[in-house]
């Protein structure tokens, strides 16, 4: 393929979310030189906005048993290489009364078939093993479900590509596809200053998700995406232990999945005009829907705080009118474009789910291989992703000293690499966020490796300020160890105020109770006692332009 | 359709008490621990912030909780009604996986050792304080060989009550039942016989429970809740009997008060509804008669002078009833009573008695040992018989409880 200059690479990426980063990792570990371009932040779209659930795929076993196979071949791979973004919880299908027992039949049939290890159990053996489930179910049958870290397992796999040499730059979006003739050439991608950079390779993959029709548009392609809006809710801590959904045919707000520790409740959806798919804010109707079906679920659900609200959009290639999109396969799409619209190099992977992502980029990958006439056997399937290899044994004698709180509390973020994050003096060990135990180390740790140069960022690296009370006692700590860096207050103000607002974003839906105490709290707090209200950009100090980077642009 | 649906109700307030901890952080400000001890996280991370990690994984329980004091003061700090003291004390409870250690039963079974020791006295006290015995304890046991176990009396006051006080009592129109506590029994009879006077001074018969035992806290606090039910159990029991049906059940010590009125409740789960509000300290029972016109204090001794430093003990602030305390003594004719700034001791039951909590123990201490100095009082006053012991080991200030105080008024 001869040398490549400094802007030229074999293959680029567009999209930072699963799909995008799993393309970008199986490119790279099969020798290929990558570019990954995102217009936000790494999961931004669907990746960081969906339940985190790693299906057995016995949902999909009765409507879409293709799917359903695929679901269960990657969760056994995921359980192997994601070992760390994982937990293995299993998970339960009940019926309710009123429900159809003969769906349930046919439901464990078809999961049988498909090759899932569905058992109907007795409803008293249900109860011990959920004890929050709720006692009036009729029937129920144990599945191999799990619970999924979407964030997490985007970073491993962009770690991981860059490990292999892959490039990465986040907050450009991607404007113009280059052509010459029938082939692509490359891409324009086009930071929030309106700098443009142009960027050449032979092959483009669009891993857009949603935002895929608008990059094919670029390429002058006709791809119909079908957006299909999905409403969720975060409690604030774990009622239950295994995954629970309805044993019926899909709907919403039939899925209650313990993700770390708080549980979340999904979902809801319906189609929004491909307009409308940059909004994320969540209705009152959809929060009515959700707890009215989720209390069926669960009863404790009634009286369990409420964190926030939030809403992603599924990234599903429209078929016919179905107003729901629930009849929509959730297989994967892998479009080459040379064939269905004669423009070599160019690729959409879309559709699928994000516990398929890795077969999806298995496919898109093998694929442009074939179009760059490389003959590497993909090994995304059997190599642990970064922080998934094994633990090693911990040295639990009496004369080493107890493990902090904050330290396991990583361990279980970041797996193994939780080596890197050195917690030896105790200014290190001071907490960050209290809610979710994030120490100094680990935001230094999330700051220098993980590329988090903004408190969004930070959050979806370390859980800091997902926690109860929503950021109000980590966001100015956070904020203050982030402006000792790059020491730009007004850069710092903003990026706070930004983090302050988003939190808010997703209370506002659920604000009664206890949340609507903390959120006043909060207001307090950042408004009455540190003036944050009354902040003028003129106070602040000036920066010289020298440490004042562009906080959009960002290469990590 | 189905029954489920008439569940659904949007409470605003959780079932989980924890989550209603808004983080304001205020209990921390109030911890004593944390004031002296860095490796203690405070009680909000103990307490509403780890039990959310703690239901994801019991394995993130660990035994800096076992710092924790048990007094409960961030409670009373809380301005959202979290049951923070609870929360540690339940998870301490429900994860502690060493079991209990021969130190841990020697401290908690309050009701052994006292039955075995005040047989044996004064050959037990005179043993248990030699240098060796406390050596041995030290290095074996794990009790700092600073303390001086609480010296032990050479009879119950059960006995003493049947011997002395048992026949006078049915003359009373007015009876009242009365709870003694492990310490009144077997260690220092002052503090029950003080209250069997006043109470017959004021025209009330004193009625003893029926097989009374320990109220279970030791063994809560040394991490043994089969125990603690077991007793909590027998004692609520007892407490049900027609002869015990006395319509007020007094007490004169604020941790039995405390723990037979709440943490059975909110600790060991316990429904003791019938039973809680029977339960009053005597001080509060005789202050409320005074105030309500039913009662008048009695006449006191013409020369009687007093000048006295109440001190607050933990589970008093949390009961909210050093006011009734103070109250009365200030009733007292001739008394001149200082409210000392309401602050731990540092001995919270067995915690003190521990090698390993001794320092912290003292220093948590410390201001309040200074207060007592810079008070100078004759006597210090206080309705928690451990508090009494610290701090008379630690200041050598002359250590009463509030009914001694009237006993001695009225002689």
């Amino acid at each position: 393929m001869g040398s490549l200059r400094n802007n030229s690479f074999h293959v680029i990426v567009i999209g930072g979310g699963i799909t995008g980063a799993g393309v970008a990792r199986d490119c790279a570990m099969r020798g290929l030189k990558v570019l990954l371009i995102e217009k936000h932040d790494l999961t931004h779209g669907a990746s960081g906005r969906n339940h985190g659930l790693m299906h057995s795929g016995a949902r999909y076993a009765v409507s879409d048993p293709e799917n359903a196979a695929e679901c269960i071949a990657e969760n056994r791979i995921l359980r192997r290489i994601a070992r760390h973004c994982v937990e293995e919880t299993d998970g339960l299908f009940i019926s309710l009364p009123g429900d159809d027992l003969a769906y349930q039949q046919q439901f464990a049939q078809a999961c049988i078939s498909t090759g899932i290890n569905a058992q109907i159990i007795s409803t008293r053996e249900a109860i011990e093993l959920e004890p929050a489930v709720n006692p009036d179910i009729i029937g129920a049958v144990r599945v191999p479900d799990a619970a999924i870290d979407p964030f997490r397992l985007t970073m491993a796999n962009i770690l991981d590509a860059q490990a292999h040499g892959a490039q990465v730059i986040t907050h450009h979006a991607v404007t113009q596809i280059l052509t010459s003739g029938t082939s692509v050439t490359g891409v324009v991608a086009t930071d929030s200053y309106g700098n443009k950079t142009e960027y050449h390779a032979p092959v483009v993959v669009n891993a857009a998700g949603i935002w895929g029709q608008h990059i094919a548009g670029l390429a002058g392609i006709t791809l119909n995406m079908y957006p299909a809006r999905g409403a969720l809710l975060i409690f604030g801590h774990r009622v239950n232990n295994m995954v629970i959904n309805r044993c019926r045919k899909p709907s919403n707000g039939d899925i209650l999945v313990p993700d770390d520790i708080v549980c979340v409740l999904g979902t809801t959806s319906d189609r929004v005009p491909i307009d409308r798919i940059d909004d994320t804010t969540v209705t009152n109707g959809e929060v009515d829907l959700l707890l009215a079906e989720g209390v069926k679920l669960v009863p404790l659900l009634a009286r369990t705080r409420i964190l926030r609200a939030y809403a992603g959009i599924r990234p599903l290639v429209a078929s016919d009118n179905d107003d729901s999109g629930r009849d929509i396969s959730r297989g994967i799409v892998c479009i080459d474009h040379a064939k269905r619209d004669g423009m070599d190099g160019f690729i959409t992977i879309t559709g699928g789910k994000m516990m398929t992502y890795r077969l999806m980029a298995q496919q898109a990958t093998d694929l442009v291989c074939r179009k760059l006439n490389v003959k590497v056997a993909c090994t995304t399937a059997v190599t642990p992703l970064p922080g998934s290899e094994p633990m090693p044994v911990r040295d639990d004698d009496e004369d080493t000293p107890p493990v902090s709180f904050a330290h396991r509390a990583a361990e279980g973020r970041h797996g193994t690499l939780v080596s890197k994050i050195h917690d030896e003096r105790p200014e290190q060990r001071a907490l960050v966020c209290e809610c979710e135990h994030v120490s100094t180390a680990e935001v230094n740790y999330a700051i220098n490796e993980l590329h988090a140069s903004s408190l969004a960022r930070l959050r979806r690296r370390t859980r800091l300020g997902m926690g109860t009370c929503q950021g109000k006692m980590c966001a100015c700590r956070a904020a203050a160890l982030m402006a000792g860096r790059d020491g730009d207050p007004e850069t710092q103000i903003s990026d706070l105020n930004a983090f302050l607002n988003e939190r808010w974003k997703g209370i506002r839906p659920v604000a009664w109770g206890t949340a609507l105490s903390e959120a006043q709290l909060s207001a307090m707090t950042y408004q009455s006692l540190c003036g944050m209200n009354l902040i003028q950009p003129d106070d602040l100090p000036k920066a010289s332009p020298q440490t004042s980077p562009n906080p959009d642009s960002h290469e990590v | 359709m189905s029954k489920v649906s008439h569940n659904f109700f949007v409470s605003s307030i959780s079932d989980n008490n924890f989550e209603e901890c808004l983080k304001c952080s205020i209990c921390t400000v109030y911890c004593p621990v944390s004031a002296v001890e860095p490796l203690f996280p405070g009680p909000k991370q103990a307490g509403p912030d780890g039990e959310r990690y703690r239901l994801k994984n019991p394995n993130f329980y660990d035994d800096s909780l076992k710092l924790c004091l048990n007094c409960k003061r961030c409670e009373v700090a809380c301005p959202h009604d979290v049951r923070i003291g609870d929360i540690i004390q339940r998870a301490r409870l429900q994860n502690s996986r060493r079991k209990p250690g021969i130190r841990a039963r020697l401290l908690a079974s309050t009701d052994l050792v006292g039955r075995v020791a005040t047989r044996l006295t004064p050959a037990f006290n005179t043993l248990q304080n030699l240098v060796t015995a406390k050596e041995y304890k030290h290095r074996m046991l794990g009790i700092d060989r600073h303390f001086s176990f609480p010296t032990y009396a050479n009879t119950t006051f059960e006995k003493w009550f049947e011997k002395n006080a048992a026949k006078q009592q049915a003359g009373f129109e007015h009876q009242v039942g009365y709870f003694h506590g492990c310490h009144v029994n077997y260690n220092d009879h002052g503090p029950g016989i003080a209250f069997v006077k006043v109470m017959n001074k004021l025209g009330f018969g004193v009625t003893l429970i029926k097989d009374e035992k320990c109220c279970g806290n030791p063994f809560m606090a040394n991490g043994m809740p089969q125990k603690a039910l077991k007793l909590a159990f027998h004692n609520l029991n007892q407490l049900r009997l027609p002869a015990s049906q006395v319509s007020d059940v007094l007490t004169t010590s604020s941790t039995c008060t405390f723990t037979l009125r709440d943490e059975y409740k909110f600790v060991l789960g316990l429904d003791n509804h019938d039973v809680r509000d029977r339960i009053s300290l005597a001080t509060r029972f005789i202050f409320k008669k005074i105030e309500d016109g039913e009662l008048q204090l009695p006449s006191v001794k013409p020369d009687f002078k007093l000048r006295i430093a109440y001190h607050s003990a933990c589970h008093m602030e949390k009961l909210g009833w050093s006011y009734y305390s103070a109250s009365l003594l200030r009733m007292i004719p001739g008394v001149e009573l200082i409210m000392l700034d309401s602050q731990c001791c540092g001995m919270a039951g067995t915690y003190g008695f521990k090698t390993e909590n001794y320092n912290r123990s003292l220093k948590i201490g410390q201001p309040l040992f200074q207060a007592i100095e810079e008070a100078s009082a004759n006597v210090v006053v206080t309705d928690c018989e451990m508090c009494s012991q610290q701090i008379a080991a630690a200041t050598g200030a002359r250590v009463m409880h509030p009914m001694e105080v009237l006993a001695l008024a009225f002689s």
